[in-house]
Parts: C-alpha cells; structure tokens; sequence
C-alpha cells in the first residue's frame, strides 16, 4: 500500500499535474457530453475529436512550433468546420446525418495523417512530440497545459450552471423551445462550441481516437442509475473524475501504462456495470423481475389446475397425487414438484406424504385466477365481439396480470355475469 | 392591459410554407375572432400541423404574414401558448411531470432564470386541474398516452396565455382524458381564450368546436361550424386531391424552382 499513500500524498508535482489535468478534463467533459448525449448526438463528438487534427497540425505549419495557443485555436477552426460540414450535408443533400458524420470523420482525420506524416518527414526538430494528439499524453502533462485545463473547466462548468434550464429544455423538446420565444440557434451554437472545447483540450490527454469514450460514456453509464437530469449531470461528471483518477494511478503504479487508454477501460468498466448492475434499468434487475413474474405464473396455473380438479369433484381440499395435476396440464415432474415446495413454504397447498392439497388461502387465490380468467373471455366475446373458442390462450396471460383495482371495474362492466362464454360457472368469492 | 376582443385572434394572411421546396400549404387566408375553441380538419398531409407551426414561427414561411391580436408573434409571444404532438418528444427523458410543468414558465422566467417556489405552486395548480396532481413527482417514461397528453397540457396552461395552439391533444388518448381535455377547453374558450386545435375524429366536430377550419393544403372554407362544416365542404376537403396542384408542387421541387420570385 506504500504506493496508494504515495500517490495520494500527492507530494511528487508530476503526480499532482497528471491526476488534477485528468480529472478536470474527465469531469468537465462528463459534464458538456451529458447534453450531447440527451441531444441524441453521440457521434457527433467523435466527428470533432478527428476533425480537430488537421487544424493541430495547420497550427504547428503556420507558428513553426509547437505554442498550444496556436495549436488549439487550429483545432477549434477545425472542429468547427467539421460541424458546419455535417451539418450543411444534412440539410442540402439527401444524405442522412449519420452518414454525413462518417463522411466528414474520415475526410478530416485522412487530411490529419496526411499532414502529419509531411510535417514529421520535414526534419523540423520541433515537431516531435505532435503525435500525441493521437493517443494522448496525459503521464506527461505540465504546469503550463493545467491552466489551460483549469481555464476551459471553468468555462465549461460555468455556461452550462447558467444555461442548465435552457440546454435541458431543448434537448426536450426543441419545437417548444423555439415556440416561447428562445434563441435556439444562438443556444445550440453555444453548446456546440463547449463540446469543441472540450475536445480540442482532451484530446491532449486522451488522443483522438479515444475522446468520443470520456465524453458520451459516462453519461450513458449515469442514465442507467437516475431519471433526474440534475442527478444525472452530476453522476457522470463523478464517474469521469472517478476514471480519471483511477487512470492515473494505475499508471503510475504500472508506469509502463499509458494513463489515456486506462481512463478509457475504467469509465467503460463503470458503464459495464451500471448496465448489468443498475436498479430498474440493469438487465440483472429485469431478468430477476422476469424470474419472478414467471414463478407467479406457474404457482397460479398449479394452483388454478387444483381448483378445476376440485371443482369436478365438489370438494376443493381433496389430497391429489402429482399425476393426477400433469394428466390436466403438461408439467415435467421434478419442475411440478419445486414449484408445490414453493406453494407449501407460501402456505397455499398442504403435502401429506406425497399427496398435495389447496389450502384456505391456495383455494382463495386459486379462485380469483380462474374467476379472472373466464371473466376475461366473457369481456372479449361480449365487448369485443371475439369467438368464444378464441379467447382462451389470451385469458391465460390476463388471469395473472390484472390489478385488483381493474378486477373491479371488470367485474362491474360484466354485470357480476355468472356464466362465462363457455358456459362454465364464474367463481365470486363471496359464494 | 386590458384586451380589445374585437381584434381578431388570429389572422393569417396570403401564407404559403413549403417543406424542401414543396408548397405544403398554398395561399391560406383567414382570420379567427377570440375566445372560439377552433378545429383544424383535413385528411393526412392537409398541413395542419404545418399551419400552426408556421404560426408559432418554428417553421419559415415562404410567403405571406400572420398576426396574433394584430400583432406580429414576437410581440405577444407571452399570450401565445403551444402543445406540440405528443410523439414529438422522447418521453425517456430524464424528468419527472413537475419539471415539464415548470418549462410552461420558462417563458416568463426568461433566460439564466431558474424556476421560484411560485412557479412550482403554479405548476402544481395547472396539473389540479388536468386531474394529474398525484402524479407531480412520476418520471415521464411511466405516463400513459393520456397521461402524457395532459402533462402537456397542464405545461401550456402554466404559460397563462391568451391563445393556445394544439397538435392533435385528442389523438390516442383515453375516453376519461378526452373528457378532462375538452371540458378544460371549454372554460378557457368561456374565459375569452381562444383555443386552436388540430383534429382528426370527424364524429366529434360538431359537438367540440364553435368554428372550423377546413384545410387540404389550401384552404377550403374557414367559420363557425354550423354553417363551415357542410357536406360540401367536407366532399371538397376529403374528396379527391387537386392532382394538377399537387403535381406543380413536384415540380417546384424537382426543378429546385424557387418559391417565389426573388424582388429586384
């Protein structure tokens, strides 16, 4: 553990400039990519993060060096070209938006290597160094690149703490936004020209080709936890400062790792998680949930076959042996038998050797499913004029589906009827 | 300010608006008085949505003007409210019922402005009355149909406006909502508002609407229902198309023919 104190001492300045540059730039990113997310517009950072190379290296061509200022007002000239590229591709041709996105990336990343290579070719001294933009350099940051991070970060946090409210609404519903009166325009220029910022400064740290990740990911990993934009704006710049600083130290524990990349593979693990893991809209909760609608519905058909049976022979409680439930509904006989255990440990059948019974509770229930399921088929032939020997497979799935509250109004649309179409009696529980 | 309710609600004025060039509204000319509940009819494609839309300025017009209360639309935004078809959003979105509540005061917040403990005692007023109130902290995601449509709605009457605009409001939605929305409909048109709306079901024009506009990419009659809502006028709007119009229309499009003439 001497390493973890090491590093988070913090007391080695490389440390120090490595871990705040990574996670203001993860967070602030986080933040900026949320809404390019809501937008529905994913891609359209990956299109920026590749078209910014060629104004890096146009910048580098014209200072003869590599100043960042120059070299970030390039990519900023670019990125945006980029934009109003796809953006003029949309609307003037018959192309569609994600197509013009794919079309752009590559044109403008193409022109970047092209340019790169001759630069490299040209002997400048100077340049070495420049292809860090393509992966990144985040282990090699220095005093000077932090302002320029700490600058952006403000910036970026700042606008989008003001125009919350604005952004929100119009990732909502843009039509709405344009009809009370708001500069639509003029607000969508101004978080495009934050997603170019953000950009043009993490690629730094991340390169190009992994820019897209740290932007659109965490926000896809905090909207599987929440369905509060506030909470989920939060959330993901949280779970990019997180990555960042977990790709710090892990590359300063294993120097030979590059600090980009590992940023990349935690925020991806993050958002790995969040979609098996998440409450609601993790698949492990859905599967779960399915599971047990599932034993619902087989304790129910067990129950309901018992009932039936004692409905032929007047008497409800009789011990039946597992033969006698298979002979009226296909069960393999060792599922039959875990789901009886499952009905016993309820307390809706009794078991006497090996012969099972409903009791009170398992009559009760078993009841309201079959009476469910016949009043269901009586509605469907009555209000909506289907054949009688047609109704039965839908009633199946009804009789464990409905409310108590929808039971009611069923029951009272029907006139408390006391036949179903089949001419079966409908069980009330009153009787 | 006390309104003049002579001037007229709405008055569209020789208005033309195409969709990638082609014409989808051609020459509309109407005017609409105040505190009239109005239906905009007319099959598929007629450009009803569009009429509104370019009214509320959310499309460009090709030709011609429109006025709200005699005044250009920047000017009285603050009376004008609009209920957007309920499938043009995606109701995934992170927010619960009260946050699109609250968007209906954006317009008086303004810009940079966040919501005040008014604005939700408002907000929460408008969804009394749509019968939605329990429903204030649900996500949007889990509304149903009517659910979803009343939300808008409740959104426009936080806006307090003089008219309202809506996109098919009756367009699947329950029995009960569709009650709640028409009886709502009523007191505002009996308070002086004047509500506009696009509608589909023919059956229920004579009981809804007090005036009705007829459309099928021009205009075919526009005025109060009983004497607008013929059988004539119906034949005329749902009949045949005017195939030559439509085909000029085409053209236009192929041809990248401008609208209208550039003035020299």
């Amino acid at each position: 553990m001497n390493s973890l104190a090491e590093f988070f001492s913090f007391a080695d300045p490389n440390i120090r400039y490595v871990v705040v540059g990574s996670v203001l730039l993860t967070a602030s990113s986080a933040i900026v990519g949320t809404f390019t997310f809501l937008n529905k517009r994913s891609l359209i950072g990956d299109a920026i993060a590749h078209a910014v190379l060629p104004g890096i290296c146009l910048g580098f061509i014209v200072a003869g060096t590599k100043n960042p200022l120059v070299l970030i007002i390039g990519a900023f000239i670019t990125g945006w070209l980029s934009l109003i590229a796809v953006d003029f591709i949309t609307r003037k041709t018959r192309i569609k938006e994600d197509t013009a996105i794919g079309l752009i990336l590559s044109v403008f990343f193409g022109i970047g290597i092209l340019m790169l290579t001759v630069i490299q070719k040209s002997g400048n001294a100077s340049q070495s160094g420049l292809d860090h933009f393509l992966f990144g350099k985040a282990a090699a940051l220095v005093g000077s690149d932090l302002y320029a991070f700490l600058i952006v970060a403000v910036i970026l946090l700042v606008v989008v703490y003001i125009l919350f409210k604005e952004f929100a609404l119009m990732a909502f519903d843009k039509a709405y936004a344009k009809s009370i009166g708001y500069p639509v325009r003029t607000l969508e220029l101004i978080l495009t020209s934050l997603i170019v910022l953000a950009v043009v400064i993490g690629i730094q740290a991340v390169g190009v080709v992994l820019m897209a990740a740290i932007l659109i990911t965490p926000a896809a990993a905090a909207r599987f936890w929440t369905d509060r934009i506030v909470v989920m704006v939060l959330l993901a710049s949280a779970f990019g400062a997180f990555s960042g600083l977990a790709g710090a130290y892990i590359s300063f524990v294993a120097p030979a790792m590059p600090t980009g990349p590992w940023i990349v593979i935690v925020i991806s693990t993050i958002a790995f998680v969040s979609f098996f893991l998440a409450p609601k809209r993790g698949v492990l909760y859905r599967l779960v949930r399915q599971n047990n609608i599932r034993q619902t519905i087989n304790n129910e058909n067990v129950l309901k076959v018992m009932y039936q049976l004692g409905e032929e022979n007047k008497n409800f409680f009789i011990p039946r042996h597992l033969d006698e439930i298979i002979r009226r509904r296909k069960y393999e006989k060792r599922a039959l038998q875990s789901i009886l255990r499952r009905l016993l440990h309820q307390g809706y059948v009794e078991q006497t050797g090996n012969l099972w019974s409903l009791t009170e509770e398992g009559k009760k229930k078993a009841q309201r499913v079959v009476k469910i399921h016949r009043l269901w088929e009586l509605y469907l032939t009555t209000y909506m004029k289907i054949a009688p020997d047609h109704v039965h497979e839908d009633a199946e799935t009804i009789e464990h589906l409905l409310t108590p509250e929808l039971e009611a109004e069923l029951e009272k649309q029907l006139g408390y009827a006391k036949l179903d179409p089949h001419q079966t009696k409908i069980p009330y529980q009153h009787e | 300010m006390a309104p003049d309710t002579n001037v007229p609600a709405l008055e569209v004025h020789d208005l033309t608006v195409a969709f990638d060039r082609k014409p989808v509204l051609w020459n509309i000319d109407l005017v609409i008085p105040q505190g009239k509940i109005v239906g905009i009819i007319g099959p598929n494609g007629a450009g009803k949505s569009t009429l509104i839309k370019a009214v509320m300025g959310i499309l460009p017009l090709s030709s011609g003007y429109t006025k709200l209360f005699d005044l250009p639309l920047n000017d009285v935004r603050g009376r004008i409210s609009y209920v957007p078809q309920r499938e043009s959003v995606d109701w995934d979105f992170p927010a619960s019922v009260m946050d699109v509540v609250l968007m209906g005061r954006y317009s008086k917040l303004g810009l940079f402005k966040r919501p005040r403990k008014a604005d939700r005692d408002a907000a929460l007023d408008c969804l009394r009355k749509v019968g939605m109130e329990a429903f204030a902290n649900r996500q949007i995601s889990q509304l149903s149909g009517g659910q979803q449509q009343r939300t808008f709605l409740a959104r426009a009457l936080a806006q307090q406006a003089d008219v309202y605009f809506m996109d098919e409001p009756f367009a699947g939605v329950d029995a009960a909502t569709e009650k709640t929305i028409i009886t709502l409909l009523r007191t505002m048109a009996q308070s002086g508002k004047t509500v506009i709306v696009v509608h589909h079901d023919l059956q229920s024009v004579t009981n809804y609407f007090d005036w009705v506009i007829m459309l099928n990419t021009r205009l075919i009659a526009s005025g109060p229902t009983q004497e607008t809502f013929t059988q004539d006028n119906l034949q005329e709007t749902y009949g045949g198309k005017l195939t030559l119009l439509a085909d000029v229309g085409d053209l236009i499009r192929r041809e990248s023919f401008p609208q209208r003439e550039k003035k020299l």
